[in-house]
């Protein structure tokens, strides 16, 4: 076929006509997000909306569209940039995403998507709704908690006499992807894995294949598929004024993780002697603020009414509020208990447990105690949340330069790879 | 009710699979379920994996996977039904039958569901028992039905025959929709000046979509006519799931006859033998009249070979009844659905007129469009284009609701205003009004001095209506209405992409923010925000507008919020209900 001239923000490209626009795009180094995008499958799927640009006027997703002679394509405005990060942490928040937890970790197209689009959390609402997990087909695992309904398995994973392993099942959000046990069955072993790599997430898991690529040789640990990433962030104004502040730091429904983090900072650990104070912390034991801070760093979660007292005490007593870690960002590992109900889980724990002892079978409840929330809530449900810095934990280095870039003005450039923070 | 089998077989050049909803019907109507035995008998019969049948199944809310009772009952939840006490009603079904909402009692005798706007938003409260209409209930007549069901009686003989409510048409022998209808006579005057003449007639009389979309009518039925193909398909959209609309219900309850000879002309003009009738499972009750007329005609010698008598025009038409999903009255999603296929809407590669059903070229219209075609053949040219206002001639058919003495059917022509509608109807302290539905325009009271015309194509000045008008009173609560409208479309999504899927999801915990009384200014911002990525970014139309209301309300009704949430607007700490936060806690206390 012919090549042809196509317009990127007011930009001419070459590339051959009908190559799809997503292709075409990558091709001449501009990078369009994409993850239900699979280029084996024609017509394509256009279901995770994830490329959607502005094409001659429309907003349209690109994976639809063909380039041809003359094309107008807006792709980076900031209205686009903005939207399609949204649509990405719309999956976030939809699903049930661990990532911490997940097999997946490193090999995963939304992951990826997400460091790509730098998102630090998510501006919706976690849904928390509750997904089962099914073991019952003989080679995979279906995780329901991670699929984004891209429908690349539907449409690729098909048995040797042409009939579908995986369809949709239900309707509305209650959709999900259900899989055929006798068809699956059927597949070969190189099928099943074929399927396990399609998945742009950790939904599909082959048992005892999801490990063959160890973690720090994945796909995605080390590099960007944008060639100018830390770019993209905005740089701050040196103010070279180094008078020393006070910090505060607490601990939530949390792990300390972020804590043992923050000390993990090598030689630098020097400065901090030099350059701060901690005040209300658990490294230096106050147990109350004696005076305001200049800057408070949560990490964790609320999971019952005293860790929400503390958090509002942070707010009023601090001047910048930070939150640390997916926890604290958005209710992070705790907030597995979010898509069942409370009641159930303490039962489970305290009084069906095989371990709980015959006769002591109470729920603790004293008025010294705190009390237990319905479900995890992130600290930007109870209190405004000035910053956020995403991890489990987030690395030692990054979280430092943010207190600097915080406290004294310093440059603040984030690099791809300590960005990462599976 | 004895299971009602539709008599016509498929068409010659269908595939069998096309039959599968009709089979699944068969199967939830005999054995009140559909049971894992019967997919995978289905699956085997369709070569299909069992899951994708069961995909199939599931993407239907009137197809359910366990039983639903000897008697089944769907109770309206659009927004007019709660206004007009649908919780009162469902507890009273509740008390009478033993069973809980979306179960059956522990006999198995009743299943009490929910669904969305049934088609009969004049005549609330209503509900579906075993697919029949029973209107206007109260807790009274709940016990009476229940008790008679007890005692054996069938629900199609005890049912209700849902008023027509036709409350206004214009004067002096100006309607269009509802004059005497002659069979043929359309038919004939059509064929009198060939498909060339129909084209340049319907063009003249500016005929556009009336299910909302107003594309024009002549350039469909050119571009359909346009293409050459071995058969093509005419498809009548009866699939009107807009809540608060029932025009479509009226024409089809009252003149079917002019919605088939205004598919029959459209056959003639575009060159297509085969016509389908996609009809809205809730609107089950409506086929036996169909069926009826369709035979009538067959009989008269309109429908069949040599139709109308025109040499070698051949034209037959059948019913294919959906099973509860709104998505499909999306034209490429209720193409999907009568392949027997989930009714996912496609992506839009090629326009049905080119490849619809079957890959066919297919003409889509709604009910209306053809019972308008056939009486502008009827009616002639020049009498039809002396209604209405010059640009937008003709009627429309407008289903009132809501607040008002006198809802039900009014037929306007273009160019009333709002006020005048407001006042013919009886609107009490009008406040809100939802035109086209949820998913068209809301309007505030003080608009009422805008026209309804076809004039404004981006609906700025004038407003285009596709048929629903929902008026609500200065004391119904804002938020409870929008939470409606998203609960309709997160339940009605059909889940493919993300923005419609989780979107609805996600503005329905931010509405109910909002009805918790939780929500501040930010979250009136965020509201708009995400409503225009959904917007921009969905797949289809229902995506595309699910959030209109949202984001209108929040533009004309600003006072109206800021006066209730302008309160919270303290930015360090944000609402929170500790009491209900604890509460589930709280019942440990020794």
């Amino acid at each position: 076929m012919a090549t042809c001239t196509f317009w990127m923000d007011g930009k001419a490209y070459q590339a051959e006509e009908g190559t799809n626009l997503v292709d075409a795009a990558k091709e001449n180094g501009v990078f369009i997000p994409s993850l239900c995008y699979f280029k084996h499958i024609d017509p394509p799927l256009g279901t995770c909306r994830t490329c959607t640009c502005k094409i001659n006027g429309r907003y349209n997703p690109a994976c639809t569209e063909y380039v041809k002679e003359g094309l107008k394509v807006e792709v980076n405005t900031p209205e686009l940039v903005d939207m399609r990060k949204a649509l990405v942490e719309m999956m976030f928040a939809e699903g049930n995403h661990f990532c911490p937890a997940c097999e997946k970790s490193g090999n995963c197209d939304l992951q990826h998507m997400g460091y790509e689009l730098g998102i630090t959390t998510s501006r919706f609402p976690h849904l928390f709704k509750d997904r089962i997990i099914d073991y019952r087909p003989k080679r995979m695992v279906m995780e329901h908690n991670r699929c984004i309904k891209c429908k690349r398995c539907v449409e690729e994973v098909l048995t040797a006499d042409g009939r579908r392993v995986f369809t949709s099942v239900n309707r509305g959000n209650e959709t999900f992807i259900g899989i055929d046990y006798a068809q699956e069955a059927k597949l070969t072993e190189a099928e099943a894995e074929n399927a396990m790599k399609i998945c742009p997430t950790g939904a599909i898991i082959v048992r005892g294949k999801s490990f063959t690529k160890p973690f720090g040789d994945r796909a995605f640990d080390l590099k960007s598929s944008q060639t100018h990433f830390a770019k993209r962030v905005a740089e701050k104004p040196a103010v070279a004024n180094f008078e020393k502040k006070t910090i505060a730091t607490v601990s939530l429904a949390g792990c300390f993780g972020c804590h043992m983090s923050l000390l993990d900072i090598d030689t630098d650990i020097l400065d901090v002697v030099e350059l701060v104070s901690f005040n209300k912390s658990p490294l230096t034991d106050i147990k109350n603020f004696t005076r305001r801070c200049h800057l408070g760093l949560v990490e964790g979660g609320c999971c019952n009414d005293e860790n929400i007292e503390t958090l509002r005490k942070f707010r009023e007593m601090c001047d910048i509020l930070v939150v640390v870690g997916e926890c604290a960002v958005w209710g992070g590992l705790p907030s597995m208990r979010n898509t069942v109900p409370l009641s159930e889980c303490l039962d489970e724990a305290y009084l069906n447990s095989v371990t709980s002892v015959p006769g002591a079978d109470i729920v603790p409840y004293h008025e010294d105690l705190p009390k237990i929330l319905d479900r995890v809530y992130a600290c930007h449900e109870i209190v405004k949340v000035d910053y956020t810095i995403p991890g489990c934990p987030p690395s030692p280095n990054h979280m430092w330069k943010v207190i600097r870039g915080l406290l004294w003005g310093e440059d603040l450039s984030v690099l791809y790879s300590e960005f990462k923070y599976d | 009710m004895a299971a009602y089998v539709p008599k016509i077989a498929l068409f010659p050049v269908e595939p069998e699979r096309s039959g599968l909803l009709r089979n699944l019907w068969e199967i939830q109507l005999k054995d009140r379920f559909i049971s894992d035995e019967a997919i995978a008998k289905l699956a085997t019969r369709y070569h299909l994996s069992d899951v994708e049948a069961e995909g199939v199944a599931t993407f239907y809310h009137f197809f359910r996977r366990v039983h639903s009772g000897k008697h089944t009952i769907y109770l309206d939840n659009s927004i007019i039904s709660e206004l007009k006490g649908h919780d009162r009603i469902l507890s009273a079904f509740e008390k009478e039958t033993g069973a809980r909402l979306n179960s059956t009692d522990a006999t198995g005798t009743f299943g009490l569901y929910s669904t969305p706007c049934i088609g009969l938003s004049d005549q609330q409260p209503a509900a579906l028992i075993d697919f029949c209409p029973f209107t206007h209930l109260n807790a009274v007549k709940v016990r009476e039905i229940v008790l008679r069901l007890k005692q054996g009686a069938a629900a199609e003989d005890i049912c209700d025959k849902p008023q027509e409510n036709i409350r206004f048409m214009p004067t002096d022998e100006r309607t269009i929709f509802f004059a005497p209808h002659k069979p043929g006579e359309a038919l004939h005057a059509a064929s009198a000046i060939k498909p060339e003449g129909v084209l340049e007639q319907l063009r003249i009389s500016e005929l556009s979509g009336r299910g909302g979309a107003f594309f024009p009518t002549w350039k469909k039925w050119q571009a359909c006519q346009g293409y050459s193909a071995d058969f093509k398909f005419v498809i009548c959209n009866a699939d009107e799931g807009e809540p608060g609309t029932f025009k479509d219900r009226v024409l089809l309850q009252r003149e079917p006859g002019s919605v088939i000879e205004g598919m029959t002309i459209a056959g003639y003009t575009v060159g297509a033998e085969y016509g389908i009738i996609y009809l809205r499972g809730e609107y089950r009750w409506l086929l036996k009249g169909l069926e009826d007329e369709i035979f009538a005609r067959r009989k008269a010698g309109l429908l069949g070979k040599n139709a109308g008598g025109i040499q070698g025009f051949n034209f037959d038409v059948r019913v294919e009844l959906g099973a509860g999903a709104y998505v499909c009255g999306e034209e490429t999603a209720l193409l999907e659905s009568m392949e027997g296929k989930r009714g996912e809407p496609r992506t839009k590669w090629y326009y049905p007129v080119e490849k619809g059903y079957l890959q066919a070229p297919t003409l889509v219209n709604n009910v209306e469009t053809f019972a308008a075609a056939c009486r502008l053949f009827e009616l002639g040219l020049d009498s039809y284009l002396r209604r209405g206002i010059p640009g937008s001639p003709g009627t429309k058919l407008i289903s009132v609701s809501g607040d008002c003495k006198l809802p039900g059917i009014y037929e306007i022509e273009w160019g009333t205003t709002v006020s005048d509608l407001l006042d013919k109807c009886g609107a009490e302290d009008p406040f809100y009004i939802q035109v086209s539905g949820p998913s068209g325009e809301c309007i505030s009271v003080k608009e009422k001095f805008r026209r309804i015309s076809m004039l404004d194509l981006l609906a700025e000045k004038d407003i285009r209506c596709g048929g629903s008008f929902m008026i609500f009173n200065s004391q119904r609560d804002l938020v409870h209405i929008l939470l409606n409208f998203c609960r309709f479309f997160k339940h009605e999504s059909c889940g493919v992409c993300t923005p419609c899927r989780a979107g609805n999801f996600i503005l329905e915990r931010k509405l109910e923010r909002l009805e918790n009384g939780l929500a501040d200014h930010s979250d009136l911002e965020e509201l708009k925000s995400w409503g225009r990525i959904m917007k921009m970014t969905s797949r289809c139309g229902l995506g595309k507008t699910a959030t209109n209301s949202i984001t209108q309300t929040l533009d004309k009704f600003a006072d109206y919020f800021q006066e209730r949430f302008g309160k919270n607007d303290n930015s360090m700490f944000r609402a929170f209900d500790h009491e209900a936060a604890i509460s589930e806690y709280e019942r440990y206390k020794p």
